[in-house]
């Protein structure tokens, strides 16, 4: 063995097995990962070149893999998610990223009536192994249409699955999965939080199952529901009432569509009691259906109603509004207040 | 400073047969006796099959039907200029070219029936299933052949619009991405001139669909689509410079679409009588049939054998059609995703119960 070689060993069993990562940082380290694992796998967008996403989300990915795997696009929802169906017809994998949820309105036909369905359309001839990720949430104060929660729409959609991460380790662990799925799958990031804390995530592949939820604080009294940004908010929340003797379970739901219906029942067998939280509006929105689940499956064990903390039904506002728009700790705590009191 | 020309385009259009029959020697397709006949026999086939849907639909032995009455030669012309590894990415009115890719009738018989098992194609028949949303199945046809591109796969997918099609923002997108990207796309654009009700001129103030090509930086060509041998002759070219892996390409083939929109269409609302009559007698079999009876390539008698053999066929695709056993109801959910999730699987038991009570 030549010097050299033995200093390559050193530095590789020296190499951690984790690295502290930013959720954004975890979303790049699965792309670039994925991309090394497979070479069907493009990754398609406005900006996500050389300029490495405009969160910087694949950051270097044009580097190692080159133009012909990281294609910067023109700028055109529709055509973005379009083509990645012809790309994924074609015999590719692709992950395409639309900049913001706000600008997903534009690729909805493509997404839901095209993407959704060429399984169920061609009897299984055809499927479609695609990403589509993308941004959304509010909480960073810019302009309109940068801050939408639209997953309501997607989950009501036949033939999506629709995937929230909280924390990086998840992220990772998520988008490999849908990365690795063989239907399309939307994988939504919050972009509140994509700097927001770092924890160990580990290197090289590994998945997080879709859809699975996580419990991440166990509790006896009241179950909060969440998913996305809102998981800090609830845990927010918890530390709160657990400092007045409440014993609050948190669950993160990790996946909106198929949703882990067992995980929310059991929780709520345990405890009770329910609060769901989501900044999307409140009419027909995901809480509605999480509230339905419940009553279906747990209602005799329910000490009170399930409340449910999101945001208005209204457009979401500005910057000078945004924080009276979004769900907070303390109207968490209050929602939980009325269920413990009913 | 003075202003300078930066750029200047010019649109071509091209005619081979006249109305009756004639050919133009210079510009006609290099075709043997034989292939001149085929692409007679596959318009005729397309006729009769056509005819025969029609009527099924009156008898309610199929739902609402489109018609193709008009547009064989467009469908006849590009189909013997493909190889089976091109992609079809058709729309809702390319049956003729669907049945003359190796599809059988009874299965484009059975889409009209509403029946999804009609999109599972014969295995190695690169054919998507037919995309109702207007115009957004060429962004399929533009993202395979950004694949097929890089893949150095030697096929072209072939994208099918209409005039209407050509309005829809999705077309725009397709054309755009398939010039930036150099796609190996063809853009096979049929107006018929109609959209329903909405005539050619509400959908573009363009003097063709052609000249949009070159907006996009990739060449297009306006074709007489009644004329069977031009439409051969620009699929040929198109194909040939995709091929090459120069780029995408569109053929505008000016056609008339001679029939209702669908049967639940009354095309008397909004077109007159004299117009419908006036493009039937630019019919596109008539002149393809003028034209081989005066080389001596066709006749009476062949004419009344090829109408029987098709016949014959289109008679026992009815039959396989109508012998073709129901679907499960199960077939609803069965097709959603690769693995079921639990909700599909609670109401695939609940469909299941029902449909054995």
């Amino acid at each position: 063995m030549t010097a050299a070689t033995e200093t390559a060993t050193e530095a590789a069993e020296a190499r951690p097995q984790t690295q502290k990562l930013t959720l954004a940082q975890a979303v790049n380290r699965a792309l670039f990962e994925e991309m090394g694992r497979d070479e069907t796998i493009l990754v398609m967008g406005e900006d996500v070149g050389i300029d490495g996403g405009v969160f910087r989300v694949t950051e270097g990915l044009l580097d190692a893999y080159g133009p012909e795997r990281v294609i910067d696009t023109p700028l055109a929802e529709s055509g973005i998610v379009g083509t990645a169906i012809g790309l994924a017809l074609a015999g590719f994998r692709p992950v395409a990223e639309l900049q913001f949820m706000g600008f997903l309105y534009p690729a909805m036909n493509q997404l839901c009536a095209h993407a959704a369905r060429y399984r169920n359309r061609s009897r299984g001839r055809y499927h479609l192994p695609m990403v589509v990720r993308m941004p959304y949430c509010g909480g960073i104060r810019p302009p309109e249409h940068h801050s939408e929660s639209y997953e309501a729409l997607l989950v009501n959609t036949p033939g999506l699955k629709v995937v929230i991460p909280s924390t990086p380790y998840d992220a990772k662990g998520l988008l490999v999965s849908a990365i690795r799925d063989e239907d399309p799958v939307v994988f939504l990031e919050p972009k509140k939080i994509y700097r927001a804390f770092r924890e160990d995530v580990p290197t090289g592949p590994y998945e997080v199952p879709i859809g699975k939820a996580r419990v991440v604080v166990e509790g006896r009294d009241l179950t909060l529901i969440a998913y996305g940004a809102m998981v800090r908010v609830a845990m927010e929340a918890e530390q709160a009432l657990a400092r007045d003797g409440v014993s609050v379970e948190v669950l993160d739901l990790r996946t909106v569509s198929p949703v882990d219906v067992e995980a929310i029942v059991l929780s709520v067998e345990k405890t009770g009691r329910a609060v769901v939280v989501h900044e999307a509006p409140r009419n027909a929105g995901f809480g509605a259906e999480i509230v339905a689940l419940i009553n279906e499956r747990a209602l005799l064990s329910l000490l009170a109603p399930v409340q449910r903390v999101t945001g208005f039904d209204a457009v979401f506002p500005y910057p000078m509004l945004e924080h009276h728009y979004l769900p907070t700790k303390e109207r968490v705590v209050k929602a939980a207040r009325r269920a413990l009191d009913f | 400073m003075p202003r300078t020309v930066i750029q200047e385009s010019r649109t071509e259009r091209l005619e081979i047969l006249d109305m009756e029959g004639r050919l133009d020697e210079a510009l006609a397709p290099a075709l043997s006796d034989d292939q001149l006949v085929t692409l007679y026999r596959l318009m005729v086939r397309m006729r009769k099959f056509d005819e025969k849907a029609l009527n099924l639909q009156r008898q309610g032995r199929i739902g609402t039907y489109g018609s193709i009455k008009g547009q064989e030669a467009c469908q006849a012309g590009l189909v013997p200029a493909l190889t089976r590894h091109d992609w079809l990415v058709p729309s809702f009115r390319e049956h003729g070219v669907l049945i003359s890719s190796g599809i059988p009738m009874h299965l484009v018989y059975a889409l009209w029936k509403g029946d999804e098992r009609s999109n599972l194609f014969p295995e190695g028949i690169r054919c998507l299933p037919p995309s109702i949303p207007v115009g957004s199945q060429l962004l399929h046809a533009a993202g395979l052949g950004m694949g097929l591109a890089k893949k150095g796969d030697p096929g072209v997918a072939v994208g099918f619009g209409g005039d209407g099609a050509t309005s829809e923002g999705d077309f725009h997108e397709a054309l755009n991405f398939a010039g930036v990207f150099s796609a190996r796309t063809l853009f096979f654009i049929q107006n018929n001139q109609w959209a329903i009700s909405v005539p050619l001129k509400r959908q573009t103030a363009s003097e063709t669909i052609a000249q949009k090509a070159h907006a996009y930086g990739f060449p297009g060509i306006q074709v007489d689509g009644n004329d069977v041998l031009a439409v051969t002759s620009a699929s040929q070219e198109a194909l040939a410079h995709v091929r090459a892996g120069r780029g995408p390409y569109l053929i505008e083939c000016l056609t008339y679409r001679m029939e209702n929109h669908t049967t639940a269409d009354d095309q008397s609302r909004y077109r007159t009588p004299e117009e419908v009559a006036y493009w039937a007698s630019r019919d596109p079999i008539d002149r393809m049939r003028k034209f081989l009876s005066g080389r001596g390539l066709w006749g009476e008698e062949l004419e009344k054998s090829w109408a029987l053999e098709v016949s014959t066929e289109v008679d026992r695709e009815v039959e396989l059609l109508e012998t073709m056993p129901a679907a499960p109801a199960t077939d609803i959910l069965d097709y959603m995703y690769g693995e079921r999730p639990w909700f599909l699987e609670e109401q695939r038991r609940l469909l299941q119960e029902e449909a054995e009570s």
